[in-house]
């Protein structure tokens, strides 16, 4: 497989250049501090930094209850490799709404940077597609970027998108470690915008 | 005396939680939760979840609620063992989870496997600060759903309606 020659913090802004148009739920370390500090922590955002594994299936519990709302997962490989039966599940269920982003450094950049399975031998691309998900790229260069964020708006969904970074620093950001917290914080925010549009096909953007 | 066949039962637990907004119902499949799945799958207010594992189940439970929506988790009691991480949702995160576990390796059980897990399942639950209210027999069984319902969606707790091995009956198979 090519190297890949994209740097981490250059993707979320480039993915993602309207965050405010989904719900977002990050895996912990990296993506955590990646997506928190791109959006600066808005309401439409819940950052895990615990339960290693959680993040795809909290991202289908919402895309399944919210059919109206754009949610998207925003995850790394070792976490994702953690529950990876959830790409089963999801393709089980074909939510029309749900984008899977899989931020693989190939390592546990967290814990001192061991390697990961992708390092070796694995292919993220080929085990979603083998769960059935219909819709998968691949990235690895910052020019394919811009691709990449049309294809999380236009590719029928389920989506998976695999993003090989170089290994490297996720963004410096300071987050909230409070969960109770943040829960509150992003129910509310939906709730209000959901109460305030009822009659509409969907609550819209959220304020963050 | 209600109906307390299996399909009698299951009728009672899931007309309640449809009563109670539960829309979601994740499951690995068992036993002890068939009925209440194909309830799930024939009310077009309710869509069932299959999992690959249970740990799934707590997590889709707690992205329903992040949008204001609730679902539960099916499971058989081996399947509580799959959960603990995932569970720090109830303390660190106060999501409101309902699970309904139906028991092996309890009363009754002759599968020398069940019985590790199946005895483990209580101090587990409590040690990641999940309530269970267990039930043993039909009479006790409404009473126990409306209380596991209050607990987790009206008090925000992570709760689990245990059905027994007693409540169940032997292992048709």
């Amino acid at each position: 497989m090519t190297e890949s020659t994209l740097d981490r913090r250059e993707a979320m802004p480039k993915l993602f250049p309207e965050p405010e148009k989904f719900l977002m739920v990050a895996g912990l370390a990296g993506t955590a501090r990646d997506t928190a500090a791109y959006t600066s922590e808005a309401h439409n955002l819940i950052a895990l930094g615990g339960a290693m594994g959680a993040a795809v299936s909290m991202g289908l519990g919402a895309a399944l209850s919210a059919p109206s709302e754009k949610v998207a997962v925003i995850t790394g490989d070792g976490e994702l490799l953690m529950n990876i039966g959830a790409l089963v599940t999801v393709a089980s269920m074909m939510p029309g709404n749900l984008s899977i982003v899989c931020i693989d450094n190939g390592c546990h950049g967290e814990t001192g940077g061991q390697l990961g399975h992708t390092a070796r031998r694995t292919n993220l691309a080929l085990m979603a597609e083998g769960a059935g998900i219909p819709s998968i790229q691949t990235v690895s260069a910052p020019d394919q970027l811009e691709a990449a964020a049309q294809f999380l708006i236009n590719a029928p969904a389920p989506r998976f998108l695999w993003v090989r970074v170089m290994q490297g620093p996720p963004a410096d950001y300071k987050r909230n470690w409070d969960l109770a917290a943040c829960r509150l914080r992003f129910r509310a925010a939906y709730l209000s915008r959901r109460k305030q549009s009822r009659g509409g096909q969907s609550a819209g953007v959220l304020a963050s | 005396m209600a109906d307390m066949t299996r399909e009698g039962w299951s009728r009672i637990i899931f007309d309640q939680l449809v009563d109670a907004g539960v829309t979601l119902f994740t499951y690995v499949p068992d036993f002890g939760n068939a009925a209440i799945i194909n309830l799930a799958d024939a009310h077009n207010q309710t869509q069932s979840v299959l999992l690959t594992s249970e740990e799934e189940g707590v997590a889709i439970c707690a992205g329903a609620d992040l949008v204001g929506e609730r679902a539960v988790l099916c499971m058989q009691s081996s399947g509580v063992g799959n959960c603990p991480n995932f569970l720090s949702l109830v303390k660190g995160g106060r999501f409101p989870i309902l699970m309904i576990v139906s028991m092996r390796g309890d009363y009754g059980e002759q599968n020398p496997w069940q019985y590790p897990m199946g005895q483990a399942v209580e101090p587990v639950l409590e040690a990641m600060g999940v309530l269970t209210i267990k039930v043993e027999r039909g009479d006790e069984l409404e009473n126990a759903v409306s209380s596991a319902l209050s607990a987790a969606f009206r008090a925000g707790q992570g709760v689990a309606l245990i059905l027994g091995q007693k409540f169940l009956g032997p292992k048709a198979f």
